[in-house]
């Protein structure tokens, strides 16, 4: 599904990416492990498009076709999908107003009828069940005064309405307690399916023992160093991230 | 000859022409175009004219209006969602046929027209000079306009719709629309005025708008101003308050070539209050200046204000606020606010709260922004496959609701968003 070979990419004038290469397949879960500065957040930038970022060298293929020749909205609309490390608050935009008018322009695209507003609201409630978000955050501008724990589940909540093919998960751990922690990672968990690849990029442990990885790759100085199965991610947090300085 | 025209003349000959045939009132009038003689137009070296230049006004020779051939064009526009309480005027003059003014007991909606003929008398006290040159204008020279009593101790229900409507003519006109409304003790009344003329149309609308509220009176009072984009649009707002009254103003200002509105409101007895919002969609070369003043004169008064706007293009904005709280009026609370969004690099904004407090116990606050549509946000919209375009008309739209969704009349309100969403759109 996802191809990248060789990427390079400088966040402002900063080079990051030196080198990253990377196969996603469907239905695989993949984690991406490392410290700080490693890249982690500059890769899931990069992948959905955000300005100030700059590829300088290497490729992205995605499901075929040059992902990073992509508009943010035309990559959204051909199933790929971040949840922020950061959600941003959009006042006097409500969230069901806005996620409906996502999933419209991506159902456009895609060719399919959009939904109207009675269609919507039965469906979002749905989800909101799914991923045990409480129905009065629909109403409510877009993570306006949100608590860190319901903007991640919020993210979690678009994910599950927009129904992506790919989705790139950064850092949805931090900020969260544990009893935060376990819903988020319920919500995802219940996402998994064998036509969705999912990128869980992470600095910690903890979240893959909640969503348990097919693969788990380590990202330091820009580019993978190691990969493996789910027990590298146990190895790396006896070790720590100096282990594989040398590697 | 070689000699620039004194702008003063176009209109100091109209009134020597044509003055004598001019209805009631012919001290005033002599009064009020001496004052304008003597005061001339204003030039950017004033200080409440300093981003406003006004000389295009002064310069184009604007002949008195003297109303289209065709009124039948109005049609459509005069049979809108208000219709069933409306007085329309058409370049000026009161049309009976686009008005129903079929209202219950203890509302009185007539024409200025009407009473200049009948008893000009009742008009004199509300019509002191002020020292504003296209008030004395106004003065000088109105000869219709909409005049609505309500009765005390009536509540009327349904908007009262002031429909302004100014044709497409081949010279440039003048218009000097004059309103007054006055509530009674204890009333409630909703006034919708609507200004619209169709594109191409280069004139000059010089209203003056006049507001008596008795005690505990209450006006919903909203203009939407949706000019031509070639005219010149000047209006002149008093409001005075006495006890308890309540007064809440819209001015959505979305047309014109340049939009200069002087709004003054007087909390004249204890306890009055007004809430004044404003919002402005401006793009291209267009400029609009809005000029407020709040007086506290009695104790324990609330004034709100919040005044939005939206620039693109070229575009000019004004706002400037004074709020002033007199010594002894005391626990007046006064909000004021301005927040503007620049949607492009060439659009500028001059904005600037004024406070002036005399009395020591009293809440009083201002503030101003001028930003940009946030990168961040866009891209999170855009991220979630909603395009470009799609995503700045949502964020103006949220930008502008917070004013919009204080409008309490639906059909005005939807009326706006419909506005909004097309400007948004060509943006």
């Amino acid at each position: 599904m996802l191809e990248i070979k060789n990427l390079h990419a400088t966040a402002g004038d900063k080079p990051v990416l030196q080198g990253l290469s990377l196969t996603v397949k469907a239905g695989e879960v993949v984690a991406i492990m490392g410290p700080n500065g490693s890249g982690k957040s500059t890769l899931a930038h990069v992948l959905s498009g955000r300005d100030g970022f700059k590829v300088t060298d290497g490729s992205v293929v995605y499901k075929g076709k040059d992902l990073l020749a992509m508009s943010p909205e035309d990559r959204a609309r051909e199933g790929v999908f971040l949840a922020f490390q950061y959600p941003v608050e959009i006042p006097g935009v409500g969230n069901t107003y806005f996620l409906k008018n996502a999933l419209n322009a991506i159902r456009k695209h895609r060719g399919q009828a959009e939904l109207d507003a009675h269609e919507f609201l039965k469906l979002i409630k749905e989800k909101a069940k799914l991923v045990q978000i409480s129905e009065n955050l629909l109403s409510r501008p877009v993570n306006e005064g949100f608590s860190g724990g319901e903007k991640k589940r919020n993210e979690i909540l678009q994910m599950a309405v927009l129904e992506p093919a790919l989705a790139i998960l950064d850092e949805t751990d931090s900020g969260l307690d544990i009893d935060a922690l376990r819903t988020v990672s319920d919500g995802v968990n219940s996402l998994r399916s064998k036509d969705r690849a999912m990128i869980v990029i992470t600095h910690y442990q903890r979240l893959l023992s909640y969503i348990v990885p097919d693969k788990v790759h380590v990202l330091l100085g820009g580019k993978i160093v190691k990969s493996g199965g789910k027990e590298l991610a146990l190895e790396l947090e006896q070790k720590g991230y100096a282990g594989f300085e040398a590697a | 000859m070689d000699t620039v025209t004194d702008p003063r003349t176009t209109y100091l000959s109209d009134f020597e022409r044509a003055g004598k045939a001019l209805p009631g009132l012919p001290e005033l009038r002599r009064k009020a175009i001496e004052k304008f003689a003597e005061r001339g137009f204003p030039t950017c070296r004033e200080e409440s004219w300093r981003f406003t230049d006004v000389t295009p006004i002064a310069e184009i020779p604007f002949k008195p209006a003297a109303g289209t051939a065709n009124p039948n064009q109005f049609a459509g526009l005069a049979n809108g969602a208000l219709k069933a309480c409306q007085i329309t005027f058409v370049d000026g003059r009161f049309a009976p046929s686009f008005s129903s003014l079929d209202l219950p007991a203890g509302v009185g909606v007539t024409s200025v027209g009407e009473i200049l003929k009948s008893a000009p008398g009742v008009l004199a006290p509300l019509l002191q000079i002020p020292d504003d040159p296209f008030a004395a204008l106004n003065a000088a020279f109105f000869r219709d306009g909409a005049a609505i009593r309500i009765a005390d101790g009536i509540r009327v229900e349904r908007p009262i719709h002031i429909l302004c409507l100014s044709s497409l003519h081949g010279e440039p006109y003048v218009l000097h629309p004059r309103t007054v409304i006055s509530l009674g003790e204890g009333s409630r009344a909703t006034v919708v005025m609507s200004f619209l003329g169709p594109s191409g149309g280069t004139y000059f609308l010089n209203a003056v708008t006049t507001v008596l509220l008795d005690p505990g009176a209450s006006l919903d009072l909203t203009k939407v101003q949706r000019e031509s984009q070639q005219a010149y649009h000047i209006e002149r707002l008093d409001v005075r308050g006495a006890r308890g009254s309540s007064f809440t103003h819209h001015s959505i200002s979305l047309g014109a070539r340049i939009a200069r509105n002087d709004f003054n409101v007087s909390l004249e007895g204890e306890g009055a209050e007004c809430s004044l919002y404003g919002l402005y969609e401006v793009a291209g070369a267009q400029h609009v200046d809005h000029h407020t003043s709040i007086d506290h004169l009695q104790p324990n008064c609330t004034s709100r204000e919040l005044y939005k706007g939206v620039l693109d293009g070229r575009s000019r904005a004004v706002f400037d606020g004074r709020i002033m709280v007199r010594a002894g009026a005391q626990k007046t609370s006064a909000i004021q606010t301005n927040k503007n969004l620049l949607l492009s690099q060439d659009a500028l904004v001059h904005t600037k709260p004024q406070l002036e407090i005399f009395a020591n116990d009293v809440k009083c606050k201002h503030g101003a922004t001028i930003g940009q549509l946030d990168e961040g946000v866009l891209f999170y919209l855009r991220s979630r496959g909603i395009g470009l375009a799609d995503a700045r008309r949502l964020l103006i739209h949220a930008f502008a609701g917070e004013i919009v969704d204080t409008v309490k009349t639906d059909a005005v309100r939807s009326q706006i968003g419909g506005c909004l969403a097309l400007i948004a759109g060509g943006a």
